[in-house]
């Protein structure tokens, strides 16, 4: 596991708009010098949310990514959910899920 | 005296961005009344420049060369460097005040080892305070970051220090200068369980900031408060180090648990500067 050139990149992605110009035409392309697994660069290259979150991106890396990609916010957290239900609990970091998959927002059109 | 104002307000991205999901309307305009409560008094300080002591989101400090603190010495800056239709706040440039960020430095660094940036690209953490405080953008703004993010965290006794050593700073130099921590009381900020909200937990740590009770305020452990107030927790370094600053008790001028479409227990509150 190299959670850490996987945040690395989306920080990368999110804090550079040249880079995220050319992760739009081809994000494998820009693997070069991330040390990143096979399930890793395929999470990146399928913009799979919750198999980010389950690697262990941080939240606040993963929340910028998800608004780049143009997820709706109750769609970023159900896909988190389903990123859960699919590969079990958050595999490091400090961004597990403690609620039970449960929504907290009254407006969250899914509670 | 140069430190005029001391404050502290919630800086989550929901509440500019989300803010037309909000059902609790009633609640979100109390809000806004306290956040430009805050930007009038701020104004009426005279203050010349203003602080923003800021828990970052990983926009320019990354785990290859962490900071535990970091202080803008630069000319200018820009934000938000999210997704502007995210955020509801477009692309701006920001002024800086590159000569008092210096002096300021060079004074804090006396007790503190702080890091300094003359690039810095501004998150939430700092565009939404903006965004209320400063809406025409025309504050010269000293960014500063404490280490909320990315463990090993900035300890808590050492943001206080931090915070000391800017006051003491402030009153080294001959402008008037304003601050504002700004982050989390309990929130599980960008998970599923977004939205939830521990509001005995906030009541306690305000309750502490109210008293003024260093004791108190530096008994918190990170295990924890990631078990009791989650990751957004980490954040109440900004809030300590402001208290720190300020030396006296806060007066707490809103505080909800009920706009959770926010993703946070949002709080406005001004210290006694003594």
């Amino acid at each position: 596991m190299s959670l850490y050139y996987l945040q690395k990149f989306l920080y990368e992605l999110n804090r550079d708009e040249s880079f995220q110009e050319k992760c739009r035409e081809d994000i494998a392309a820009q693997f070069d010098g991330f040390d990143l697994t096979e399930e890793e660069a395929g999470a990146l290259e399928d913009g799979d949310i919750g198999l980010l979150y389950v690697l262990g991106v941080n939240g606040q890396i993963l929340m910028h990514y998800a608004a780049f990609l143009g997820i709706e916010w109750f769609d970023y957290l159900e896909l988190m959910r389903e990123g859960i239900d699919k590969h079990g609990q958050v595999r490091d970091g400090v961004y597990t899920m403690t609620g039970g998959g449960d929504a907290f927002t009254a407006e969250d059109p899914n509670k | 005296m140069s430190l005029v104002y001391s404050g502290v307000l919630s800086h989550a991205p929901g509440i500019t961005g989300r803010d037309h999901l909000c059902e609790n309307t009633e609640k979100r305009d109390e809000l806004h009344a306290a956040l430009d409560r805050q930007r009038q008094e701020i104004e009426a300080s005279g203050a010349e420049a203003l602080i923003v002591m800021a828990a970052e989101h990983f926009a320019n400090f990354f785990m290859n060369n962490m900071p535990a603190f970091c202080v803008g010495i630069g000319e200018k800056y820009s934000g938000p460097i999210e997704d502007p239709e995210w955020l509801k706040i477009p692309k701006t440039d920001v002024p800086g005040a590159a000569n008092l960020g210096k002096r300021l430095t060079k004074e804090i660094m006396q007790t503190v080892d702080t890091a300094y940036a003359e690039e810095w690209k501004f998150d939430h953490g700092i565009m939404v305070p903006l965004h209320f405080l400063t809406p025409r953008y025309d504050m010269p703004i000293i960014p500063v970051n404490i280490n909320c993010q990315g463990p090993p965290l900035t300890p808590l006794h050492r943001a206080w220090a931090f915070g000391e050593a800017i006051r003491r700073a402030c009153d080294s130099v001959p402008e008037k200068v304003a601050l504002v921590g700004t982050g989390g009381l309990s929130h599980w900020p960008a998970t599923p369980d977004s939205g939830k909200i521990n509001e005995p937990w906030d009541r306690e740590f305000l309750g502490r900031l109210e008293r003024h009770d260093k004791e108190a305020l530096l008994s918190y452990t990170d295990e924890g408060t990631y078990r009791d107030g989650g990751q957004g927790g980490f954040e109440i370094r900004t809030y300590i180090a402001a208290a720190a600053a300020a030396g006296g008790a806060m007066d707490l001028q809103f505080y909800t648990p009920d706009l959770p479409i926010f993703a946070v227990g949002v709080c406005t509150a001004r210290f006694e500067i003594s």
